[in-house]
């Protein structure tokens, strides 16, 4: 190995517990390169980052196959120490910096210069006295570096979020043999301008030699300062290439991806004008990293509506805005009539049903039988599976019929188990979202919201739960308002769809339109509204 | 200035209450002072043994009971020995840090299993180590332990007398250096002692191992990513403050006299607590003033709630249960506020992070 | 083998299994050194009876969502006011009893409330807040007792004449007025059939509250806050409906093991009562997010059969009362046990 590189990894996979989310990724960094690693929600690029920084959280579920490199040399990372041992520099996601010490103690954080004392010498140099001088001195050249000017000595508590981030950088350039720097979605959480001065930062810390790894799936920043780009999809590295060969929509398209076989289109310009069931408008919602800004869309009787977009756009605020899980402000009007927000009895009352993306923490009951699990949601909004006691005025579960109804309905979806009583735990995930869709139906929807039906189940499995959605749209007439990151399975489901940006639908396509159209929506350039 | 006050509320209202039951219970100024003196000489140092753990992240150590215990078994040896003075009590001291030093250790690697739940989980570990403590000095010395001292030992010449005279080595430490002031009597040693532990506590802080208990404290997760070892650090945090705990409950009842063999260590968790309290501390946060402070206003109110009482209710018992129930009280009021305001600054933190994606956990 | 018996701990769980094999052989010892069988076995059933409701009051706190109830104290201490009132104004029998069983069912019901809107506001911390909310109440009742205005000349002190006595009597006609209920003997061993009974209707009722839709969907509450929401369950109020049963349930116990002991205890004796009731639910097999009537009845039996004859079985062989000793170290290391045990929650 020549020393060309700064960084290599080498044909890196990892499992979780059998479902494998990183498939023999490649990627090498140059010295004083900005290299940009994107991809969507799940595409492993936090695993990517678990595993270059020897997180615990990959040793603990069974380490990782392939080899990582630095500077020409073989490293083997297990642990955090390691990782930084070996020259890597993490700007994590959420700030790794401890509010109530000062910039220069976060900077040194168990790197502090210390002094021997009389203690020290007896019992070991943990009772050594930080150096407090060379502390400050060390921690102002590593800010003087990346020109912030704030004194070291602050209290990092009341510091707004883009100083914090500058505070991340600062520990880590102030490591002494530092050769990469990885920033994990380094400008989510800055404004603008903020966002802009870290890149020109960026910029001059690569010409000084460090090679920078770059994650994010803001794609115009991405296309402001990288170098080469790395697409990373479903654990699969899907190209590399020098920045200057591509284009913004070609990411775009990329990182949604083409590669899932068609499960037939949709019959595009089939009837559904017997008017609207949902109207909303001006929706907004407070969900954290989904946030929703002003949405309007209406939703057809009996149509299946797609709703697309990039991770953080505010796609699945939607769907749980609606739905009352978290708070939001707006007009919702189903079937004529004005529904309360913020309040889930009304929305189910009305006939909304939601199958959450959040299928083990919102979708189930975990530790819970099968058949309860089922049954249990249409119990308590719907009253029922109720039967008297006697002639008392007390209702209590009817056993019988949810056992029944159980078998039914792991007979009609083919869910894999012992038996109604097993728990959803012991489920594989494909099996568990089909308990989902269970529980669904047995709320008789009027509307059906689905939020990322498919995410971490196996493939034959998709194709099940998504031939059941539709098959509810056309033979019971269910209207489906279907939210979902993969854009092919969209396009193979949905009459119309709806593209979030920004917290905004920013158009609405055919789901026949060219990749190109969505790729624009999906990069907030607009789109051609479809109605 | 509006946080200052908002800090200070606590001490201040104290000392509001402390003025208020002084001027009702009309008790003589000499006897409150001399008295004060010699409870502050004895509680400071087991306040003092809370600091480290509450910077650590660990909460308030109920589990210095388990120190105490620690201390009472060195003096329980030193008084069967009949050693005599301050070789009494440097001998209980120097057996009872072992002691402290195991069960410390113990109690770290318990607490580390029950992150989140700290607090409760070391109150249960000291009501589960007094119900051992009991089992051995009760039922275990004269049969298991083949002990004879009829001085300590009950008629049956099985287990411990519900009080013991510490007659060889009490005042050891008190009368060491006399002093008068004012027809006060000051046990000045004892104070040096607690000085010097001030002063070992803040300097403490100064060193690398000081720097690393206050960053796992502040969060472990950012600890442990910078490389701290946060499970050692811990450990070491209760070690230090159950072999305080065990120190001073030695200086705490040289200067009794007695000891309530199967009582003395029990109360001692609340009161050192609940002073700490007073003081102005919290869960998250406290100081080597605020130890100070909070032990002198919560023992003022401890000598004259009873006379107070008296006076105003016609009923010293009243005062009694009152100074008990301030003790439960402020420690009930001070944790309310704690996991109030976590509450509120959890919810303004997801408020902060607006805009952030929920990157990393979809395949999970 | 090994495997089978590895089968056997992950089935019963150690604590359980290791107080199952301690209690075997209590009796063996018990029945070796001749011991009265039937009379350990009727103080048995007594205690079980006694017990029993407070352990389930456990139960409703637990499925809610809001933890084992630390601060069953404040329950309690309803309790202990429900039997006051009656004994102050005289009244007798099974008249008197349940006049003291709607007193302490009403002012738990309305301290749980009160309390239950603490709880929903330090979640994750109720086990703390709980104890010494407890702790505090109790102290705090001390001054109470003190000064309450209870003329009965039998309840106050003789001297001064004012304030309750530590320990008071309950008079004839009420006292193991339960116990007493269709009590038959059979092979020596004294039934008190009206007490099981009282404790087997609590269990009855409260399994069929749990089969309502409210007793379910406050079960769905506490498994899983946020698919409860997506129900449109409000989580908080059964929060605080788990809270108030399990603190009305707390109180209406207390009023029974008054009348089966036959004294009324005030002042301090409170204090520490809700820890045996927390350690009994968990050797029954509950978790601080799961617990169900049958783990409250098989926590209470085995518990209390345990504590009964360890006390004469120690006696025999060793000196001491060594049986307070047990319940302290018993209970205690059980909650300990089970605040060190990771949560299956796996999330």
């Amino acid at each position: 190995m020549d020393n060309k590189w700064v960084l290599q990894i080498q044909n890196v996979s990892k499992e979780y517990g059998g479902n494998s989310v990183l498939k023999g990724v490649n990627l090498s960094v140059k010295p004083g390169e900005i290299h940009a690693l994107v991809g969507e929600n799940g595409a492993g690029k936090s695993t990517l980052m678990n595993i270059l920084f020897g997180m615990p959280v990959i040793h603990e579920t069974g380490g990782f196959e392939g080899e990582i490199w630095l500077n020409g040399k073989k490293a083997g990372i297990e642990s955090p120490k390691n990782a930084m041992e070996a020259g890597i520099g993490m700007v994590h996601q959420e700030f790794m910096l401890l509010p109530g010490f000062s910039v220069a103690e976060n900077v040194k954080l168990n790197r502090e210069p210390t002094k021997s004392n009389w203690f020290s010498k007896i019992s070991g140099k943990k009772l050594e006295t930080l150096d407090l001088h060379k502390m400050g001195a060390d921690t102002r050249r590593a800010l003087d570096r990346i020109e912030m000017t704030i004194d070291e000595w602050l209290p990092l508590v009341g510091m707004p979020v883009g100083h914090r981030q500058f505070v991340e950088i600062a520990r880590e350039i102030d490591k002494a043999d530092l050769s990469v720097l990885v920033l994990d979605e380094p400008t989510a959480v800055l404004t603008e301008t903020e966002a802009s001065n870290l890149l020109s930062v960026l910029k001059k810390l690569a010409e000084s030699g460090i090679g920078v790894l770059f994650i994010s799936h803001r794609l115009e920043e991405v296309y402001e300062i990288a170098d080469t780009v790395t697409v990373l999809r479903d654990g699969e590295m899907i190209a590399t290439m020098p920045k200057t060969e591509t284009k913004l929509e070609t990411i775009a398209e990329m990182m949604v991806g083409r590669k899932i076989k068609r499960l037939g289109t949709a019959e595009s310009g089939r009837a559904t004008d017997d008017g609207d069931i949902l109207e909303i408008t001006d929706l907004c919602v407070d969900m954290p990293g989904e946030y929703v800004n002003g949405a309007n869309i209406t939703v057809r009787r009996g149509e299946i509506l797609g709703i697309g977009g990039l991770a953080g756009h505010g796609k699945l605020g939607i769907a749980n805005g609606i739905m009352g899980l978290y708070p939001s402000s707006g007009t919702l009007i189903c079937d004529g009539e004005e529904i309360p927000l913020n309040n889930a009895q009304s929305s189910l009352e009305a006939g909304l049903v939601f199958l959450s993306e959040d299928r083990r923490g919102v979708g189930l009951l975990l530790d819970e039988s099968i058949e309860d699990n089922i049954a249990l949601a249409s119990m308590i909004s719907k009253k029922n599976f109720l039967k008297r006691v006697g002639p008392l005025p007390i209702s209590v579960l009817d056993r019988k019929s949810i056992r029944e109804h159980a078998d039914k309905m792991i007979s009609l979806l083919e869910i894999k188990c012992t038996g109604p009583q097993q728990s959803v735990r012991r489920l594989s995930g494909g099996n568990q979202q089909k308990v989902c869709v269970a529980k669904a139906i047995t709320m008789d929807p009027q509307v059906l919201l689905v939020s990322e039906p498919t995410r971490g189940i196996d493939v034959g499995a998709k194709e099940r739960v998504l031939s059941m959605i539709k098959k509810l749209n056309r033979e019971k007439g269910i209207t489906v308002v279907m939210i979902s990151s993969e854009l092919q399975e969209l396009r193979s489901m949905c009459d119309r769809i709806a593209i979030m940006y920004k917290g905004t639908i920013c158009g609405v396509l055919d789901p026949d339109a060219p990749d190109a159209e969505f790729g624009f929506c999906m990069a907030g350039k607009g789109g051609i509204p479809s109605d | 200035m509006k946080e200052r006050i908002r800090q200070n509320a606590v001490p201040v209202l104290f000392l509001c209450m402390c003025i208020l039951g002084l001027l009702i219970s009309g008790q003589n100024l000499r006897y409150v002072t001399q008295e004060l003196i010699s409870r502050l000489a004895r509680n400071w140092f087991l306040v003092l043994s809370l600091i480290i753990p509450v910077t650590a992240g660990l909460g308030l150590n109920f589990a210095i009971v388990l120190g105490a215990m620690a201390g009472q078994v060195g003096l329980i040896v030193a008084t069967h020995y009949k050693l005599p003075g301050l070789a009494g009590l440097i001998t209980a001291v120097v057996l009872s840090i072992p002691i402290a030093v195991v069960l410390g250790i113990s109690a770290g690697h318990v607490l580390n299993k029950a992150r989140g739940r700290e607090m409760i989980t070391s109150m249960m570990l000291g009501f589960a180590a007094n119900g051992i403590y009991q089992l051995v000095f009760l039922f275990m010395v004269g049969t298991v332990f083949p002990v004879k001292n009829p001085q300590i030992m009950l008629d049956n010449g099985v287990g411990l007398r519900g009080t013991i005279e510490l007659k060889y080595c009490k005042y050891a430490l008190d009368d060491l250096i006399r002093m008068k002031l004012f027809g006060i009597h000051i046990p000045l040693a004892p104070i040096i002692v607690v000085i010097l532990l001030c002063l070992g506590i803040r300097w403490l802080y100064q060193t690398k191992l000081g720097q690393e208990l206050r960053a796992v404290g502040q969060d472990m997760g950012v600890a442990s990513v910078a490389g701290i070892n946060v499970d050692r650090t811990r450990i070491t945090a209760m070690v230090m403050s159950t072999v305080l705990a065990a120190i001073g409950q030695v200086i705490f009842l040289q200067n009794m006299g007695t000891m309530n063999t199967f009582n003395s260590h029990e109360q001692i968790g609340t009161v050192a607590i609940a002073s700490l309290l007073v003081g102005g501390a919290t869960v998250s946060r406290a100081t080597v003033g605020q130890a100070l402070i909070g032990t002198l206003l919560f023992q003022l109110l401890f000598i004259i709630s009873p006379a107070a009482g008296q006076r105003l209710m016609g009923n010293a018992q009243i005062g009694e249960y009152f100074r008990v129930f301030i003790g439960y009280g402020i420690i009930g009021t001070a944790l309310l506020i704690h996991s109030w305001e976590r509450a509120t600054s959890q919810r303004s933190a997801s408020r902060q992070t607006r805009g952030k994606t929920l990157e990393g956990t979809g395949n999970n | 083998m090994t495997d089978s018996f590895k089968q056997l701990i992950d089935k019963v769980g150690l604590p359980r299994l290791t107080i199952i094999l301690f209690l075997v052989a209590l009796m063996v010892v018990a029945t070796v050194n001749h011991l009265p069988t039937s009379m350990l076995l009727s103080n048995s059933l007594v205690r079980i009876g006694m017990n029993g409701v407070m352990v389930l009051a456990m139960v409703p706190s637990v499925q809610s969502g809001a933890g084992l109830n630390f601060g069953l104290s404040i329950g309690i201490i309803a309790g202990l006011i429900g039997m006051l009132v009656v004994m102050e104004f005289k009244l007798v029998g099974f008249f008197g009893l349940i006049i003291a069983l709607l007193i302490a069912c009403a002012l738990g019901a309305a301290a749980g409330y009160l309390y239950g809107l603490v709880l929903n506001r330090v979640r994750g911390q109720e086990m703390m807040i709980g104890t010494y909310t407890g702790f505090s109440i109790v102290s705090g009742m001390c001054m109470f007792w003190l000064l309450a205005p209870f003329r009965n000349p039998e309840m106050i002190w003789v001297v001064g004449g004012k304030g309750l006595r530590m320990t008071l009597a309950v008079n004839d006609s009420l006292a193991q007025i339960l116990d007493n209920f269709w009590q038959f003997e059979i092979f020596g061993v004294e039934i008190p059939v009206g007490l099981l009974l009282a404790f087997g209707l609590a269990c009855l009722l409260l399994e069929v509250f749990f089969r309502s839709r409210l007793g379910v969907s406050m079960k769905v509450a506490g498994a899983n806050p946020v698919f409860a929401t997506s129900c449109g369950v409000d989580v908080d109020k059964m929060r605080v409906l788990g809270t108030v049963l399990s603190t009305a349930l707390g109180a209406m116990g207390m009023v029974i093991y008054c009348q089966s002991f036959g004294y009324v205890q005030l002042y301090m004796a409170p204090l520490m009562m809700s820890f045996p009731a927390v350690a009994s639910v968990l050797i029954g097999g509950a978790s601080a997010r799961k617990a169900t009537v049958w783990n409250a009845v098989l926590g209470t039996v085995l518990f209390q059969t345990l504590l009964t004859i360890a006390l004469p079985v120690t006696r025999s062989v060793i000196q001491g009362d060594i049986s307070e000793v047990a319940k302290t170290i018993i209970s205690n290391s059980m909650i300990l046990y089970a605040l060190t045990r990771k949560e299956g929650d796996g999330e």
